[in-house]
């Protein structure tokens, strides 16, 4: 057990945590947050992506104490049902989501990597989201809203 | 029975409402719904509906109310039909708005919940839509309420009630508007207990203002801010983390567990053998999963499994259950005298529901009570399967459904939440599990493996005179019912057994005709004097062999009719291309139903097709090359067709590396009247690209003792970053007609238009599913 400080959704936190516990677990367990989702449990998914220091990371196999201090983001951080941020507008308008547990994984993943890459065509987008599943197979939907939320952020 | 927490969310939802169930029965003013006939229904007028032909015993097994209609005006709505990703939620909220005229703000949908929500059975088979609207059920309790209330105006105005009509929760005078009387008014400080009412009116679609249109999904906004609580997120006072340890092969016995393996580690609180049940129960989640792969247990392993090379060769050759669809007694006749005999078998593997959730649940067993959260899709089965394996009454337990991802049929939900109540009971205390990807991947109960042998004859025109189709197809357990709890792991697991099996020779079906698509549409189908197929052949034969199976099985999204669509749509391609005939024109040369031909004609139409022979003359036989297929079929389901749909499919194969990529495809689909375009759409598009990848991909492996396909490297599904068809949806709407599934309708069909696609573009006939790299590959190579 050691102390842990975390900043997430801008808030600070101190827990006391074995520095091995995978980041999702604090986040879901510890925060009670609904964001990340335990998917896999092996970076396989994506489901329980949040963006750490502008990367978006696999909260499952990313031990806590590796992520201290760093200014962490969750889906739950992003916005709220009455004022979404624009990228979940942009799925709220192409109504781009079935059961809903994937889309930490593909709207933090996506968020991220056009908050690096504003440019981005549509098979840079794609290549980015490559490892992210949705058994729902929203996909079209999806890359919809997301180029949407692209177009909107280099308008 | 004791009341047991409810879950902070669920609080806040009763509160919102402003009562409890409890306080709301027992409450003043409201105007209730149910199947009891009680209190005032006759001097309203209204005639004692099928509530008042319940037994007391059916009574005390249900909760009776379906609607709910506060003195505020509010409108509570029950449902034993649960949101499962597919939008059902606001089409549910969208009928209980319409038939009630009120606006869809002021409806509040409470779903699956024993101790609040109607017994409706589960949620399965694309038949949930249909339940709630075509028949009695949550539409007639919202038109019983709305023909009663306007019964309650009529004496309050003075009016006839012919005269009324009820817009926006207020009944007006129709010829004079300014005079009218708000269902809030109506109810005031009084009860209304009225029993369904079997004639009360439903609103024709022609007067639909909220059905119909495609209202966005309500629960959207909370979905995408990760605000709405699925059963992963829930949290209850004192509640333990467990993880379950399965065993390290299929069918090994437990022989034992070494405790001191895993003392002292931090959290650990117990561990719980049930049989060759094992868990672990921490503090904290992590603790527990360390703990569960720390814990010495040791296993006696079962029987090897049969080869997975020769499985399909196994399958023939074990004792089976014998159905016979239909049989018209001259198959063998019309088969030797035929012009040309085709033949062809077609095989379909064991494939996953692979859920993104790996299954969670949250039991809290005290007392002889228990209260269970799980994903389950239904709530009624589980809360009297978890009683047998609590060894408590139904009454004592109350399963209240909450969120998890999609499930498709049937993942690891039930499992796990008879995982939860088994460690809760063994603790007295409230406990979480949480699979992992391994406990999901290598137990769930799998999509069925078929082995398909088509048999065809033709007479010298090309025309089909007979058709004989014969299956193997393999099976252990599926859903835990209300009386099954073996069907799924844990109960296995724990001693019980999953449902009989027992062979024998060819049995008549007792089910309707065609269950399932054993037989393709192209048959008259005629049983018993009934010809209830889709086609014109009446030379037919149909019989499903059912053997057991290594592995736990489960309906997976299209079960059986994938399968069967696969092999019939596939070879119907074959027998034109050996006709030279066109795949659409040969389809429609022997189709009778109507619904079923306008679809195969929407979609020719939208795809723009062009009337071809199947052989095309000699292509290149390298590099990427284009190609068109070309599918159809009615849903066949029960003693109902569940939905029309054809489907073309314009593909690209890589003959060098054997990729194949679906470009676009053009959709036409009809599932009676339309309740929420868009909402289809969504589900229309989903069904495919799953149907996709699993006909391009997804195979679960086994060695000699265990699954191999146990995470998503070993079963690729496709991902975000594979390039998707362009998809094209033409919606034919039938405002008159019963409404159906339309849950499954493309994923049964995709397998086969992409294979008929491939067959256009190369040539070559794949026969067996997933189309990977290596079998288009094998299957380019062996053209001729
Ligand atoms: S849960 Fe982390 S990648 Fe799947
Ligand atoms: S919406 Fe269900 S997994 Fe993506």
């Amino acid at each position: 057990m050691s102390t842990i400080a975390l900043k997430v959704n801008g808030r600070s936190h101190t827990l006391d945590l074995d520095p091995a516990t995978p980041l999702l677990y604090v986040l879901s367990d510890d925060l009670e947050l609904r964001g990340p989702k335990f998917g896999c449990g092996l970076g396989q998914c994506g489901a329980c992506t949040v963006i750490s220091n502008g990367r978006a990371i696999r909260s499952c196999t990313t031990p806590v104490g590796t992520v201290a201090g760093a200014e962490i983001t969750t889906l739950d951080g992003l916005g709220t049902p009455e004022k979404p941020h624009p990228i979940q507008q942009a799925f709220i308008d192409e109504q781009a989501a079935q059961c809903g547990f994937c889309l930490s994984g593909v709207i933090m993943t996506a968020k991220a990597f056009l908050d690096q890459n504003p440019k981005a065509s549509e098979p840079e987008i794609r290549q980015a989201l490559s490892g992210v599943l949705c058994r729902c197979f929203t996909h079209t939907r999806m890359l919809k809203a997301i180029g949407k939320y692209a177009e909107g952020r280099n308008a | 029975m004791s009341v047991h927490p409810f879950t902070p969310d669920a609080n806040a939802a009763l509160d919102r409402l402003g009562f409890t169930r409890r306080r709301f029965l027992k409450g003043s003013g409201a105007l209730i719904v149910g199947f009891s006939a009680v209190g005032l229904a006759d001097t309203l007028g209204v005639a004692p509906g099928v509530g008042s032909a319940q037994t007391a015993q059916e009574r005390r097994s249900r909760l009776d109310s379906w609607i709910a209609i506060a003195a505020n005006g509010a409108v509570t709505a029950y449902t034993g039909k649960c949101e499962l990703g597919q939008g059902l939620f606001t089409a549910q909220t969208q009928l209980v708005a319409e038939e009630l005229s009120v606006p869809l703000a002021r409806v509040t949908l409470i779903q699956c919940d024993t101790s609040v929500t109607p017994d409706q059975g589960g949620t399965s088979g694309a038949q949930s839509h249909p339940t709630n609207f075509r028949q009695a059920n949550l539409a007639l309790a919202a038109a019983t309420a709305r023909e009663a209330l306007v019964q309650l105006a009529a004496r309050r105005l003075g009016v006839p009630a012919e005269q009324l009509a009820a817009t926006d929760g207020v009944v007006r005078v129709k010829a004079d508007v300014s005079r009218g009387v708000s269902y809030g008014d109506l109810v005031g400080g009084k009860r209304f207990e009225l029993p369904l009412n079997p004639s009360a009116r439903r609103k024709p679609a022609s007067e639909w203002t909220v059905l119909g249109t495609p209202a966005r999904r309500l629960d959207l906004p909370s979905l995408v801010t990760a605000r709405v609580e699925f059963v992963h997120n829930v949290r209850v006072p004192g509640m333990l983390h467990g993880r379950v340890v399965r065993p390290p092969s299929v069918g090994a016995t437990l022989v034992g567990i070494d405790e001191s393996s895993v003392a002292g580690m931090p959290g650990f609180v117990k561990a719980v053998v049930k049989k060759d049940f094992v868990g672990v129960v921490a503090d904290k989640p992590w603790q527990a999963q360390q703990i569960a792969a720390r814990l010495t247990v040791t296993w006696k392993p079962g029987p090897a499994l049969p080869s997975q090379a020769s499985y399909y060769d196994h399958m023939r050759t074990q004792p089976s259950q014998d159905t016979v669809w239909v049989d018209s007694g001259d198959i063998e006749a019309t088969l030797s005298s035929a012009a040309t005999v085709m033949r062809a078998t077609f095989l379909h593997p064991y494939q996953m529901h692979g859920s993104l959730a790996s299954s969670c649940a949250v039991a809290d067993v005290r007392g002889g009570q228990a209260t269970i959260w799980a994903a389950t899709q239904n709530v009624f089965g589980l809360r009297s399967t978890m009683a047998m394996m609590l060894g408590v009454e139904p009454e004592a337990v109350r399963v209240a459904f909450r969120r998890g991802s999609g499930c498709y049929g049937l993942n690891g939900v039930d499992a796990v939440a008879f995982d939860a109540a088994l460690l809760s009971q063994a603790l007295g205390r409230p406990v979480r599990v949480q699979l992992t990807r391994k406990d999901e991947m290598a137990w769930e109960n799998y999509g069925t493996p078929f082995v398909i042998d088509q048999r065809v004859g033709l007479d010298a025109k090309g025309t089909i005179v007979a058709w004989d189709t014969v299956s193997w197809t393999a099976g252990r357990g599926g859903r835990v019912g209300a009386a099954t709890p073996g069907n799924v792991v844990t109960g296995f697991l724990t001693g019980f057994q999953p449902a009989a099996f027992a062979p024998r020779g060819p049995a008549p079906a007792t089910a309707p005709f065609n269950d399932q698509n054993s037989a393709p549409a192209y048959v008259t189908g005629c049983v018993g004097g009934t010809c209830d197929g889709k086609g014109t052949v009446a030379s037919e034969r149909a019989i499903v062999r059912r053997v057991w199976s290594p592995f736990f099985t489960g309906p997976l999204r299209a079960p059986s009719q994938l399968q069967n669509t696969f092999a019939h749509e596939s070879f119907m391609d074959d027998l034109a291309a050996k006709v030279n005939a066109d795949p659409v024109a040969y389809r429609l040369r022997h189709l009778r139903d109507p619904r079923l031909i306008d679809v195969v004609n929407a979609a020719a139409k939208a795809a723009a097709w062009t009337t071809r022979p199947s052989t095309r003359p000699a292509r290149r036989r390298t590099g990427v090359i284009t190609g068109r297929g070309f599918a159809s079929v009615a849903m066949e389901a029960g003693a109902a067709t569940n939905g029309w749909v054809a489907m073309v499919a314009d593909i690209e194969v890589n003959q060098d590396s054997g990729n194949v990529v679906v470009k676009r495809l053009f959709i036409a689909h009809d599932c009676g009247p339309i309740s929420n375009p868009d909402g289809l759409r969504n589900q229309l598009e989903g069904a495919a690209l799953q149907g996709m990848s699993r006909a391009l991909r997804e195979e679960v492996t086994w060695d000699g003792e265990k699954i191999t396909t146990a995470d998503w490297r070993a079963y690729p599904s496709l991902s975000l970053g594979n390039e998707m068809p362009v998809i094209e949806t033409v919606l034919l709407n039938r405002p008159d007609q019963p409404a159906t599934g339309a849950g499954e309708t493309t994923t049964a069909l995709i397998a086969a238009a992409i294979g008929n696609a491939i067959f256009d573009a190369t040539g070559a006939r794949l026969r067996q599913l997933p189309f990977t790299p290596v079998r288009v590959k094998d299957a380019l190579a062996a053209r001729a």
